[in-house]
C-alpha cells in the first residue's frame, strides 16, 4: 500500500485526495494501479486530463454525463476505461474530490 | 477469492413518467458506484422500453395529491391541482409537458436517452414475457436496450443475492 509517490499526499476517508494541487501525473499513474488500472493509454489521459480541467474550474469532479458530453467518449468506451464507477474512478485518479450530481 | 459484486434488481411496474424516473435514476447512480444492474420491465412499466410510447410518457393531475399549483410558481401555497380542473382535456397533458420541461432545465436526460446511457453502462434490461403475451409486443416494438423477455421465474434467478427493488 504505502507508495513512495503518494507519502506526501493527503487523501479523505474515502480515499480522495484533498488537495487537487499536490497532484502530478505520477500520483495519477501510481493512483490508476491501486484502483485496477493497468496502464493509462492516451484515451484514459484525455479523461484525466477533462476531469482536472473542469474539475479545477468549478471546484467540482465531473459527473459521468458531464465527463460523455465533455469530450465526446461514448458511456460505453467510458465504462470500458474505467470499469466499475467511472465518475468516481477518474476523480480518485485526477485528484479531485468526490463528485456530486445524479446524472 | 474473487467477491461477488453487489447488484441492484430493479422492478418497473408504472409506466406513468414520474415514475418512469426512479429506477433510472438510481440505476445509472448504482452503475457510477460499480454495481451490477438489472432492470425487469412488467405491465405498464414496458411502456418506458416500447419505442411508440417511450417519448410519450405522461403524468396526470387528477387524484394526484402531490401535484401543487405552486409548482407553477403561482403563489397558492398548499393548494392542489382541483380534480375537477384536472378533467379539463389537455390538462394531462399541460402536466407532462411541464414536468418535461423542468427536467429539461435541470439537465436530466429523457427516459430514451437514460435508457440508453443504462444500456451503454452494462445494465441488464427485460421485459416480462407474461406482460409482453397478454398485449401481444411484438420483439421489434421494444428499444434496443431490452436485452430478451423473460418469466417471472427467470428473473428471480438471475436475480439471486441481488436487493429487489419494485417500483
Amino acid at each position: 500500500m504505502a507508495d513512495a509517490t503518494l507519502a506526501s499526499v493527503s487523501f479523505d476517508a474515502e480515499g480522495y485526495m484533498t488537495d487537487p494541487n499536490q497532484w502530478s501525473k505520477e500520483i495519477s499513474e501510481t493512483l490508476a494501479r491501486q484502483e485496477g488500472l493497468a496502464a493509462l493509454t492516451a484515451e484514459h489521459w484525455k479523461i484525466i486530463d477533462f476531469c482536472r480541467q473542469t474539475g479545477l474550474a468549478s471546484g467540482k469532479a465531473p459527473t459521468l454525463r458531464q465527463i460523455t458530453t465533455g469530450t465526446g467518449i461514448s458511456t460505453k468506451d467510458l465504462f470500458a476505461l474505467f470499469p466499475k464507477g467511472p465518475a468516481k474512478k477518474v476523480a480518485k485518479i485526477a485528484g479531485l474530490g468526490k463528485p456530486e450530481g445524479c446524472v | 477469492m474473487a467477491e461477488k459484486n453487489r447488484h441492484i434488481a430493479f422492478i418497473c411496474s408504472k409506466g406513468d413518467l414520474d415514475m418512469a424516473y426512479p429506477a433510472l435514476i438510481m440505476g445509472w447512480a448504482a452503475l457510477g458506484n460499480g454495481v451490477d444492474v438489472t432492470i425487469f420491465f412488467t405491465f405498464w412499466g414496458l411502456d418506458l422500453v416500447t419505442k411508440k410510447r417511450v417519448d410519450k410518457l405522461e403524468i396526470a393531475p387528477v387524484a394526484n395529491t402531490s401535484f401543487k399549483m405552486s409548482m407553477m410558481g403561482l403563489p397558492t401555497g398548499n393548494l392542489g391541482i382541483p380534480n375537477l380542473m384536472g378533467i379539463i382535456p389537455g390538462m394531462t397533458a399541460f402536466a407532462s409537458w411541464f414536468m418535461k420541461s423542468k427536467m429539461k432545465a435541470l439537465g436530466t436526460p429523457t427516459v430514451r436517452e437514460y435508457l440508453e446511457m443504462l444500456s451503454d453502462g452494462g445494465a441488464k434490461m427485460y421485459g416480462c414475457k407474461m406482460t409482453v403475451d397478454m398485449f401481444g409486443i411484438k420483439r421489434d416494438e421494444f428499444l434496443p436496450c431490452i436485452k430478451d423477455v423473460v418469466t417471472a421465474s427467470d428473473f428471480i434467478d438471475m436475480t439471486e443475492g441481488a436487493q429487489i427493488i419494485f417500483i
